[in-house]
C-alpha cells in the first residue's frame, strides 16, 4: 500500500468538491423529505462520501458504473447532472428517466452510469456484463461494480466475480462496508472479517482499505483501475466506512451498537478531509467556503427547477416498455 | 386478418423464387439462424452453459460451430452461473451488443429470474427509454423423456405476465429460424423457447424472416380453432386429419409469438368459426389460455357458440413414471376432447 499511487493537491480538492456536493445533497434531500416536498425511498450515503470521490477522479466518462439504491454518492461523484436528478428524484418529466424510473433506478448513459438497482447483489453480474462489452470493444474503458457488505453474501456476488476472473474482465467490485446490512451486523451475517479475503477465491486480488481516507481509497482504487485498463482483470476492493443515516430515511438505527456508532462519528471523513486541506496548505478557509457556496447553490438551482418542471403525462405507461410504444 | 401469414405463403414465397426449401431440423435452423445472424451482425454474441465448440457446442448441439467459426471472444462458455449468464447478457446488451444467452433448460431459469424480470424486462422502462436490453435468452423444455419435475416445464405464463420481455415458442424449423433471426434484430429482450420433443423433425426452412407478434394460420377451417403453440400446434394438426375425416373442419392458429399475442388473428379466426380450444403444455390453472379465452369471451360474447375450452397439463410437478407423465400432458387424444366438448 506504501506504494500507492497517491493524489496531488489538486486532486485532493476535487475529491472534496466531489464529496462536498454529496453532503451538501444528502442534506438538501433529507430537507425536502421532511417538508413534504420529496415523497420516496431514500437511502442516505452520508459517511460514505470519500469512496466515489477518489474513484471517480480516476474514471472518465466512458467508464461505466453500476450501483444500488444507496448510490446517489456514487452518481454525483462520476458527474450526474444535478437538474436531472432533482426533477427524477421529483417525480417530473424533466427526470433523467422522465420521472419513470425514481431514486432507486437513476441512470445517465452519457456519463457511464448504465443500471442502477434496488435489489441487494444485482449491480455485480450487470457489471460483469459492461466489463465484457468493454473488453470487446477494446477501448480500455473499465466497469466498477458498486455494492455493499450485505451483497456479498448473496450469489450473483460469488457468481460475478468468478466470472470476471475466467474471463479476465475489466470490472472493479467495490465493496462500501458500512457495517450493518440493512440492520444486521457483520457477526451475524459472515463467519469471516474481510470480506477482501473472499478474493483469493476467485483468483482475484483483493484488498481491504480505509475508505474514509482519500490516500487509501484513491491509491487502491487507481492501481485496480490500471490492472482493468491492461488487461489483467479484475479486483474487489472493501471500502470501510460507515453510514450515519441508517438503512432507510426514517427509520432511527435502533439496532446500532452505540459505542461503534460513537466511533465511526469520530472518523467522520468530511471534517477530516476539511482540515486537511487546511493543514496542509491546500486550500485557505475562504477557498473552501467557495467550493462550499458554489455547490449550495448549484443544488439549490436544481431543486426550484425540479419543483418548478411538470408531472409525465399518463401516456408514458405505454411508453418506453418496449422500444416500440404500445398500443 | 390480412397481415397474417400462412403456411401456404411461405412456401409459395419460396416456390415463387424457384427454390425448393431445404429440409433441416429444428436443431439445425435454429443454427443456421445463430450463424447467420453472427455473420450479419459482429456485435451479436453467445453464451451459455457448455456453447462453444471444446464443450461440443451445446448438450444438444444447437450451438455446435459457432465458437470456430466466430471466435471463442463471441462464444463463450460460462460457468453454471445462470445469474451471471443473465447479467452478463443484460451488461452486453446494455453496452451496445446483442447478446444470445442459453438457459440449458427452461426450469434452471428459476435461478436467474431477478436478473429477468427486475433487469432485462424493466431497465429500458425505468431509465425512461436511456437503455435497452437487446438480448435473446433461448432455453429448451417439454416433457416426454422421463426427466421428472425439474427439467422438462412450460412457464410461459410467467414471462407473459412480466411486462417488457417478449416470447416467442416456435413450432417448426422455419419458424425457429425466422424468429430466431426476428428475436436477435428485436431492440427488447425475447424469450425464445424451444420444444425440446420437436428438435428432430425435419421440415422445409425457407430463410424467410417472421415477426414478431404475428400468429400464423397453420390449417383453415371452419367449425372450431385451435390455438397452441410449440408441441400442442403439431398435436392439434393431428387432431385436425383425424377430425376432417369425420367432415369436421377445424382451423389451427399457430400463436408463434406469446407475448405480444397476436389477438387480432385469434379475433378473426374465432369469429369466422364460433368455436375455441386454447391448448398448452404448461399447467392448466393460470396458464396463457386463461387470458385467451378471457379477450375471447370479451370481444367475442354472443358470438360465441360455446364456452372457450382450455387445454394444459395436471396441476402438479412433472411425474416420471411414463403413465404418469403422459397423463400429466396434452395429448393429441386430449386437444381431440376439447373440440368435440367445444362442438357439443
Amino acid at each position: 500500500m506504501s506504494n500507492w499511487p497517491k493524489p496531488d493537491a489538486a486532486t485532493l480538492l476535487e475529491i472534496y468538491r466531489k464529496a462536498t456536493l454529496i453532503k451538501q445533497n444528502d442534506e438538501h434531500v433529507i430537507k425536502q423529505m421532511m417538508a413534504g416536498k420529496l415523497v420516496m425511498p431514500y437511502y442516505s450515503p452520508r459517511g460514505q462520501e470519500i469512496i466515489p470521490s477518489a474513484i471517480s477522479v480516476s474514471l472518465d466518462d466512458d467508464d461505466y458504473i453500476c450501483t444500488i439504491y444507496r448510490g446517489i454518492h456514487d452518481m454525483l461523484a462520476k458527474g450526474f447532472p444535478l437538474d436531472e436528478m432533482w426533477a427524477e428524484l421529483a417525480g417530473k418529466v424533466t427526470g433523467t428517466c422522465k420521472g419513470k424510473g425514481g431514486p432507486m433506478h437513476l441512470t445517465c448513459p452519457e456519463k457511464g452510469m448504465m443500471v442502477t438497482t434496488g435489489i441487494v447483489g444485482s449491480s455485480m453480474p450487470i457489471a460483469t456484463g459492461l466489463g465484457w462489452a468493454a473488453k470487446l470493444d477494446g477501448r480500455n474503458r473499465v466497469s466498477v461494480a458498486n455494492f455493499g457488505d450485505g451483497a456479498t453474501n448473496i450469489g450473483a456476488f460469488h457468481e460475478s466475480m468468478n466470472m470476471a476472473a475466467v474471463w479476465k474482465l475489466p470490472v472493479i467490485f467495490l465493496c462500501q462496508n458500512n457495517h450493518y446490512a440493512e440492520h444486521t451486523a457483520p457477526e451475524y451475517s459472515r463467519a469471516i472479517d474481510r470480506i477482501s479475503d473472499r478474493a483469493a477465491a476467485y483468483g482475484m486480488p483483493g484488498v481491504t482499505v480505509d475508505g474514509n481516507d482519500p490516500d487509501e481509497m484513491y491509491g487502491a482504487a487507481k492501481v485496480a483501475i490500471e490492472r482493468a485498463r491492461a488487461g489483467e482483470g479484475p479486483t474487489l476492493i472493501e471500502a470501510m466506512t460507515f453510514r450515519f443515516n441508517g438503512h432507510i430515511f426514517g427509520e432511527a438505527g435502533h439496532y446500532m451498537d452505540k459505542s461503534i456508532y460513537a466511533e465511526a462519528q469520530t472518523k467522520d471523513p468530511m471534517p477530516i478531509l476539511r482540515a486537511r486541506l487546511l493543514s496542509e496548505g491546500i486550500a485557505t478557509e475562504a477557498d473552501l467556503v467557495a467550493i462550499e457556496k458554489e455547490v449550495d447553490s448549484r443544488i439549490v438551482a436544481a431543486i426550484e427547477a425540479a419543483m418548478a418542471a411538470d408531472f409525465p403525462d399518463v401516456a408514458e405507461l405505454k411508453r418506453d416498455v418496449f422500444a416500440e410504444e404500445i398500443a | 386478418m390480412t397481415d397474417t401469414i400462412t403456411a401456404s405463403d411461405a412456401q409459395a414465397s419460396a416456390a415463387s423464387q424457384g427454390v425448393e426449401p431445404k429440409k433441416m431440423t429444428m436443431v439445425d435452423a435454429i443454427n443456421l439462424a445463430l450463424h447467420d445472424a453472427m455473420d450479419a451482425d459482429p456485435k451479436v454474441l453467445v453464451l451459455g452453459e457448455d456453447v462453444a465448440d471444446a464443450q461440443d457446442g451445446g448438450v444438444m448441439g444447437v450451438t455446435k460451430g459457432l465458437s470456430t467459426r466466430f471466435g471463442v471472444d463471441r462464444v463463450k462458455s460460462t460457468p453454471i452461473s445462470e445469474q451471471a449468464i443473465i447479467g452478463a447478457a443484460i451488461g452486453a446488451a446494455v453496452g451496445g451488443y446483442k447478446p444470445v444467452a442459453e438457459i440449458m433448460l427452461m426450469n434452471f431459469i428459476a435461478v436467474p429470474m431477478d436478473m429477468i424480470f427486475n433487469h432485462a424486462a424493466k431497465l429500458r422502462f425505468m431509465s425512461g427509454g436511456q437503455t435497452g436490453v437487446p438480448m435473446v435468452i433461448r432455453t429448451m423444455t417439454g416433457s416426454g423423456f422421463s426427466t421428472g419435475g425439474q427439467h422438462s416445464d412450460y412457464l410461459e405464463a410467467w414471462f407473459a405476465h412480466m411486462a417488457g420481455i417478449k416470447v416467442v415458442a416456435p413450432s417448426t424449423p422455419d419458424d425457429a429460424y425466422g424468429l430466431m433471426r426476428a428475436a436477435i434484430d428485436d431492440p427488447d429482450p425475447v424469450l425464445f423457447i424451444e420444444n425440446m420433443p420437436s428438435y428432430w423433425t425435419p421440415a422445409p426452412v425457407t430463410k424467410q424472416a417472421i415477426p414478431i407478434g404475428k400468429a400464423r394460420v397453420a390449417r383453415e377451417g371452419s367449425d372450431v380453432t385451435i390455438i397452441g403453440h410449440s408441441l400442442m400446434v403439431t398435436l392439434s394438426l393431428a387432431v385436425a386429419d383425424k377430425l376432417a375425416a369425420e367432415g369436421v373442419s377445424v382451423e389451427v392458429v399457430d400463436l408463434r409469438t406469446i407475448s405480444p399475442w397476436d389477438r387480432q388473428a385469434v379475433i378473426a379466426s374465432v369469429r369466422k368459426t364460433g368455436r375455441a380450444v386454447v391448448a398448452h403444455e404448461a399447467v392448466k390453472q393460470f396458464g396463457i389460455g386463461a387470458e385467451i379465452a378471457s379477450v375471447i369471451t370479451e370481444e367475442l360474447w354472443g358470438e360465441l357458440k360455446g364456452p372457450v375450452q382450455r387445454v394444459g397439463a395436471a396441476y402438479c410437478a412433472v411425474p416420471f413414471s411414463k403413465p404418469l407423465e403422459q397423463a400429466f400432458a396434452p395429448s393429441a387424444d386430449t386437444i381431440e376432447a376439447a373440440v368435440r366438448k367445444a362442438l357439443a
